[in-house]
C-alpha cells in the first residue's frame, strides 16, 4: 500500500517536471507528426518512398529494412553457426582449432568495431566500379556495392549484370551499408551460434555417441540422426535468442549509415524534437518483435518435441 | 641394482613406445578417415597459400614508421602500422589536451592495476576492498583535475581507453547491487514490487542498447526538475548500468533460485530472520555459483561500451574515428586502427573469458574463509 502510493507520487512528480520543463522549452508532444511529411530521404527501402511520404510510411521503411537486413542474416549466421559449431567437435585437431579460433576472435571484439571494418574494406579497399571484381558469373563487388542477377528484366526471366562503360548495368545492386551490415551480424553471430550448437551437443550423454558408432553408423548419420535431432530440443531456445540479439544488433546500422528502423526514427527524431515519441515507438516495435519471436519459439519448440519424438 | 635394471626396462620401453606415440597421435588427430586426411591436406595447402601473403601484410612489407608517404608507396601491399606510431595518442586518450595526457594514463594504470590485483587475488580482501576505495575516485580525480594544482578537464574531453575502462567498471559496479535488488524484487511476494521488477527486466531485455542510450542522452535533461543538469558523460553511465542491471538481475535471479529450499528452513530453523538468512545464507552461495555468467556480462559490457560513439562520446573507437576520420592523410588506413583498437578489445575480452573458464573448472570460487 505504501509502496503504491510512494510510486504514485513519483510518476506524479515526474510527469509534473517533465510538464515544465517542456512548457519551459516550447517543446511540443504527441504523435501528430507521424502523419506529416517525413521530409527527408531515404538511401535505400523496400517499400517506395519518397520525401513527401508520411513520417509513419518512413519509420514502416525503416522496419522493413531492418527485417531485411536481419532475416537473411539470421539464415546466414545459423548455417555458418551451426557448422563452425559441428567443426569445434570434429576429430580434426586442425579443423577443430580453426573453428575455435573463428568464435574466440569473433565473439571478443564489439560487434560495431567489426561493422565498420567492414564498412571501410567495402567502400575504400574494393575497386572502383569500373574495374569491379568478378567474383562468380554476372555478379560483379566493387565499391559501389555488389550486382547480382534478379528476376525481371527485357531479356527473359533474369536480369543479368554485364560490365558497362564506367559501371555495372542490370541486375540488382546490394548497397555497402547493407552488405557490411549483413556480413557483420552474420558472421558475428555465426560465432554465438557456433558455441549454441556445441554446447547443446555436448551436454547429450556420450554414451549416445558411443551406441551410434557401436552400430556402425558413419560420424554423418550420427550426427544428422542421432545428435541433432535430440540436441535441437535445448539448442532452439538459446538459438531464438541469438535471433533476437541479431535483430536488436541490427540497430548498430545507425552507424554505417543503413536506413534502418533506427536511424530513421533518429532522422524523425533530429527533424522533429520528438524524442520521447520517437524513443518509445522504437522501444515499442523493438518489444513486439521480442513477444513474436518469444511466441515463434514456443512454437518452435513444441515442434521440435514431436520431431524427436516421433524420430 | 634391481631398481637400475627397471628404469633400464622402462627406458627402453620407452623408445619402443615413442614412435608409435607421434603415428598414433598423428593418426588420431589429423588422419583418423579419408574425411579427415582430406580436411588437413585442404587445410594444409589453404595454410601454405594464404599465411606468406598475410605475414608479407602485416609484418614484412608493413611500414612501422610514422610516414604516410611510406604508407601511400606500398599501396597496400604492407599494413600501415605507422597510422598507430602517428595517432597513438589521440587513439587512446582522445581530446584529452595533449600535455596533460600523463594523467589519463596514470589513472588507467591505476585502475588496471586493481582489476588486475582483483582478478589473479594479489591482496587480501581488506586490502582489496581499500584499494578499490582508493582507485575509483583516485581515477576521477587524475582525469578531472582541478586539485593540487592540477587543471580541470571538463569529462567533454575524457576519451580513448581510460573512458571505455571507466564506463565498463563503474557500469559493472553500480549495476551489480541495483540487479539484487532488481532480483530480490522480482522473488518478492509483493505482487505490485515483483510487477515493476518484472516490466523493468523484460522491457529493458526486449530492446537494443542504443534505444537506451538515446533515451539517456535526449531525454534524462527533460525529466529532470529545472536548474538541475548532468553531463552526458554521467547520463550515458546511467543508460548503461540500467541497461546491464536488467540482464545481470536475471543471472542473480537465477542463481538464487538455485539454492536449494532446505537452506531456507534450515536458516529459519536456527533462528535467523529473514534478512539475516538472505546475508549469511542464501547470498554467498548463490552469488558464488553465478560468478562465471556475471563474468560474461562483464565482457558484454565491456564491448557494449563501444556504442557511446553513436552518441558522440570519443571512448576508443569513437577516438579512432576522431583521429582518423577527418586526416586526408591518414584516412586510407583506417584497417590498421581498427585492428589496433581491435586488439586492445580483444585482450580484455578473452582475459576475462579465460578467467571466468578457469573459475567454472575450479568449481569456482574459494570457499569462505570460515
Amino acid at each position: 500500500m505504501l509502496l503504491a502510493a510512494a510510486l504514485v507520487a513519483a510518476l506524479w512528480w515526474l510527469l509534473d517536471v517533465t510538464a515544465a520543463n517542456m512548457a519551459e522549452r516550447g517543446i511540443r508532444s504527441g504523435f501528430d507528426f507521424l502523419r506529416e511529411p517525413a521530409g527527408f530521404a531515404i538511401g535505400e527501402s523496400l517499400l517506395p518512398f519518397d520525401s513527401t511520404d508520411s513520417a509513419l510510411w518512413a519509420l514502416a521503411a525503416g522496419l522493413a529494412n531492418t527485417l531485411r537486413v536481419a532475416l537473411p542474416a539470421i539464415l546466414a549466421s545459423t548455417l555458418l553457426g551451426t557448422l563452425i559449431g559441428l567443426g569445434r567437435l570434429s576429430p580434426n585437431l586442425l579443423l577443430r582449432g580453426l573453428c575455435a579460433g573463428y568464435v574466440e576472435t569473433l565473439r571478443n571484439v564489439p560487434l560495431l568495431l567489426q561493422l565498420l571494418a567492414w564498412y571501410f574494406v567495402v567502400t575504400d579497399l574494393l575497386p572502383l566500379a569500373s574495374e569491379a571484381l568478378q567474383v562468380a558469373p554476372h555478379v560483379f563487388l566493387s565499391k559501389s556495392g555488389l550486382a547480382i542477377p534478379w528476376l525481371g528484366g527485357d531479356a527473359g526471366v533474369f536480369d543479368l549484370p554485364l560490365r558497362g562503360e564506367m559501371n555495372i548495368v542490370g541486375g540488382a545492386t546490394l548497397t555497402p551499408e547493407f552488405l557490411a551490415l549483413f556480413l557483420g551480424l552474420s558472421l558475428y553471430t555465426a560465432a554465438y551460434v557456433a558455441e549454441t550448437v556445441r554446447a547443446g551437443i555436448q551436454a547429450l550423454p556420450r554414451g549416445q555417441s558411443d551406441a551410434a558408432l557401436a552400430l556402425g553408423l558413419t560420424r554423418v548419420q550420427l550426427f544428422r540422426l542421432v545428435l541433432l535431432p535430440q540436441a535441437l530440443r535445448s539448442i532452439i531456445p538459446p538459438l531464438t535468442n541469438q535471433h533476437l540479439s541479431l535483430t536488436k544488433n541490427a540497430s548498430l546500422a545507425v552507424a554505417i549509415g543503413y536506413p534502418d528502423l533506427v536511424s530513421v526514427a533518429n532522422t524523425t527524431l533530429n527533424q522533429t524534437g520528438r524524442a520521447a515519441e520517437c524513443i518509445a515507438l522504437i522501444m515499442a516495435v523493438y518489444l513486439i518483435l521480442s513477444l513474436l519471436t518469444a511466441w515463434l519459439s514456443a512454437w518452435l519448440e513444441r515442434r521440435s518435441g514431436r520431431w524427436a519424438q516421433r524420430s | 641394482m634391481a631398481q637400475r635394471l627397471a628404469g633400464a626396462t622402462q627406458r627402453a620401453l620407452g623408445a619402443t613406445l615413442m614412435k608409435p606415440t607421434t603415428r598414433d597421435w598423428l593418426r588420431r588427430n589429423l588422419f583418423s578417415n579419408a574425411f579427415s586426411s582430406v580436411t588437413t591436406l585442404a587445410l594444409l595447402a589453404a595454410a601454405l597459400w594464404w599465411l606468406p601473403g598475410l605475414i608479407d601484410w602485416l609484418l614484412l612489407q608493413a611500414v612501422f614508421r610514422p610516414d604516410a608517404a611510406a604508407c601511400e608507396a606500398v599501396h597496400h601491399a604492407g599494413a600501415c602500422w605507422g597510422v598507430v606510431a602517428e595517432k597513438y595518442r589521440v587513439i587512446l586518450f582522445g581530446r584529452y589536451p595533449y600535455e596533460q595526457q600523463w594523467r589519463p594514463l596514470l589513472a588507467t594504470v591505476l585502475l588496471l592495476s586493481v582489476i588486475l590485483a582483483s582478478g589473479l587475488r594479489l591482496l587480501p580482501r581488506n586490502a582489496l576492498l581499500a584499494a578499490w576505495t582508493l582507485a575509483l575516485p583516485g581515477f576521477l580525480l587524475l582525469m578531472g583535475g582541478g586539485w593540487f594544482g592540477l587543471g580541470r578537464v571538463g569529462s567533454d574531453q575524457w576519451g580513448g581507453l581510460p573512458l571505455t575502462l571507466l564506463l565498463a567498471t563503474l557500469g559493472m559496479l553500480l549495476a551489480l547491487p541495483l540487479a539484487l535488488l532488481v532480483a530480490l524484487g522480482r522473488l518478492s511476494g509483493l505482487p505490485l514490487l515483483r510487477g515493476l521488477c518484472t516490466l523493468y527486466v523484460e522491457l529493458v531485455r526486449g530492446v537494443p542498447l542504443i534505444s537506451v542510450l538515446f533515451l539517456a542522452s535526449f531525454l534524462f535533461p527533460i525529466i529532470l526538475p529545472q536548474g538541475y543538469s548532468i553531463d552526458v558523460l554521467l547520463r550515458v553511465q546511467a543508460g548503461i548500468v540500467l541497461f546491464a542491471a536488467a540482464y545481470l538481475s536475471e543471472t542473480i535471479r537465477g542463481g538464487l533460485q538455485g539454492v536449494p529450499a532446505g537452506q531456507h528452513d534450515a536458516a529459519a530453523a536456527l533462528g535467523l530472520g529473514r534478512w539475516q538468512a538472505l546475508r549469511w545464507i542464501i547470498l554467498p552461495q548463490a552469488l558464488r555459483a553465478v560468478v562465471p555468467s556475471m563474468m560474461n556480462s562483464a565482457v558484454s559490457i565491456f564491448k557494449d561500451t563501444s556504442l557511446v560513439t553513436v552518441v558522440s562520446m570519443y571512448e576508443l573507437t569513437g577516438a579512432l574515428s576522431l583521429a582518423l576520420a577527418g586526416d586526408a592523410e591518414w584516412r586510407s588506413f583506417h584497417l590498421e586502427g581498427y585492428l589496433f583498437i581491435g586488439l586492445i578489445y580483444w585482450i580484455g575480452c578473452y582475459s576475462m573469458s579465460r578467467f571466468s573458464r578457469g573459475l567454472e573448472r575450479a568449481d569456482g570460487i574459494p570457499r569462505a574463509a570460515a
